[in-house]
């Protein structure tokens, strides 16, 4: 069969992300709502090359999210494919400028799929989740040692133990680089409640590196 | 915490970029008057840097990629040509004059089930210029594709190679005219394509040439089945496919 394109290559260069601001990034693109994946029938095959052309440069991304969202390699793994396929089968609904954040919206929905389906919890509303995020955090409270610079292990450990709303927006501003605006598309909440997720983000994590100060 | 509580996520916007130049003037002015804020900026660009002195995002593994890419090929195979409608610009690589004439047939509309058979050709012809839907098996053998039909149609199409006569075969694909399934096969005229549609009914014998958006069509019936020849090829050298492909498989 001709057309059949190569596959993914570990060389894949991550989607280099620009300068944001309010400014720059000027959209008058009306927010979508997360595509329900499920009843979509399976796309067409004319749509695989759109698919490698829009969704492959944020495969590294929707990975990385679904891992620090997860916090297991597996679990990532399966999330994150099932968001890519879902991504696939919806990719009719897709605009370009806007591929990012609503990959990393539909990598979030796949988590909390999963996060229903294999902890067998029944999670409704972001205090619930806080709370399971704490307690997970209290859990790794041993490692009080400040953070070496440029230990990677450690820095993604202390990543991992912020509560998870707080996390996911610091996962999606400073790892990802997403603009506030796009941080707020894809989770689904204003743009003043991700900036103080992020302050917060930060200065849980700025404690463990002994640059910012406690606070209350 | 900064020693303006209202200062606060300003200071973070200031150090992601995130703020208009009025508002950057004005924070810049007040840190540069409160260290407490100072402080906090300053604190707030060492986490972000330090975030950066090393790659913290995952990569996706191999194990991934392997498994997306497997889905994507699966998906990518050739389907039941029913569901492939219409003409749609496409990203496929096309080359020479298939991109040529592809790219001269994107004004054609989509075709309804419904409309004339003669139309429903050349939207059939128009489709299979796609460059992925000019052939399901490709190959010049008329031994693989005669089988290749086996199980996908309810009869069995005669298949010859006319590369001696100047129609070299291409291959063979299922598409679908008037919803009924018929067998195409697919043979070059120099740089054009010609489709050759059969289906099982009764026709003439004595060919009928007509055109069509462009198409040169021409229908004879032969051994209870009906064939139709489609090409944007000069009508000369159609009728010349005409005799030699029915001289061929006369039994």
């Amino acid at each position: 069969m001709s057309g059949r394109l190569l596959p993914f290559r570990r060389s894949q260069a991550r989607a280099p992300s620009g300068p944001t601001s309010f400014s720059s990034a000027p959209r008058d693109v009306p927010r979508r709502a997360e595509p329900a994946g499920a009843a979509a029938p399976f796309p067409r095959p004319s749509e695989a090359p759109r698919f490698r052309e829009l969704i492959a440069p944020h495969i590294d991304a929707a990975y990385s999210l679904a891992r620090y969202l997860a916090r297991d390699a597996a679990a990532a793994e399966d999330i994150a494919q099932e968001a890519l396929l879902k991504a696939f089968r919806n990719i009719d609904a897709l605009r370009g400028d806007e591929v990012k954040p609503w990959l990393m919206a539909i990598v979030r929905n796949a988590y909390f799929d999963w996060r229903r389906r294999d902890n067998g919890r029944t999670v409704t509303g972001p205090a619930a989740e806080v709370a399971i995020a704490e307690t997970v955090a209290e859990d790794t409270s041993a490692e009080d040692d400040l953070i070496r610079q440029g230990d990677i292990a450690a820095l993604r450990r202390a990543i991992e133990t912020i509560p998870e709303p707080f996390r996911e927006a610091l996962v999606l501003r400073d790892l990802e680089e997403l603009s506030y605006r796009d941080v707020a598309e894809a989770t689904g909440v204003p743009m003043g409640t991700v900036m103080s997720r992020l302050a917060r983000a930060r200065r849980m994590l700025g404690e463990r590196m002994g640059v910012l100060e406690a606070t209350a | 915490m900064s020693a303006c509580p209202d200062k606060e996520l300003l200071l973070h916007a200031l150090a992601d970029g995130e703020l208009d130049a009025g508002n950057v003037l004005a924070l810049e002015a007040h840190v540069a008057t409160c260290a407490g804020c100072a402080a906090e900026l300053a604190a707030i660009r060492e986490v972000k840097a330090q975030l950066k002195v090393a790659p913290l995002a995952y990569a996706a593994p191999q194990s991934l990629l392997d498994r997306l890419d497997e889905a994507l090929t699966a998906a990518e195979m050739p389907e039941a040509p029913a569901r492939r409608r219409g003409l749609r610009a496409e990203t496929w690589v096309l080359s020479g004059t298939g991109a040529a004439i592809a790219a001269s047939l994107a004004l054609l509309a989509f075709i309804p089930t419904g409309a004339s058979l003669e139309l429903q050709l050349a939207d059939a012809q128009a489709r299979s210029l796609e460059a992925t839907h000019l052939v399901d098996v490709e190959t010049s053998d008329r031994h693989t594709v005669k089988p290749w039909f086996n199980g996908k149609i309810d009869f069995a199409p005669p298949v010859v190679d006319l590369a001696a006569q100047g129609y070299p075969l291409v291959g063979g694909r299922l598409d679908r005219i008037d919803g009924k399934r018929v067998a195409a096969l697919v043979f070059h005229r120099q740089a054009h394509v010609i489709n050759l549609f059969i289906w099982p009914g009764d026709a003439p014998a004595a060919p009928l040439m007509q055109q069509k958006n462009g198409y040169n069509l021409v229908r004879w019936g032969q051994g209870g089945l009906v064939f139709w020849a489609v090409s944007d090829c000069d009508p000369e050298a159609l009728t010349g496919f005409q005799k030699d492909f029915a001289a061929a498989t006369k039994s």
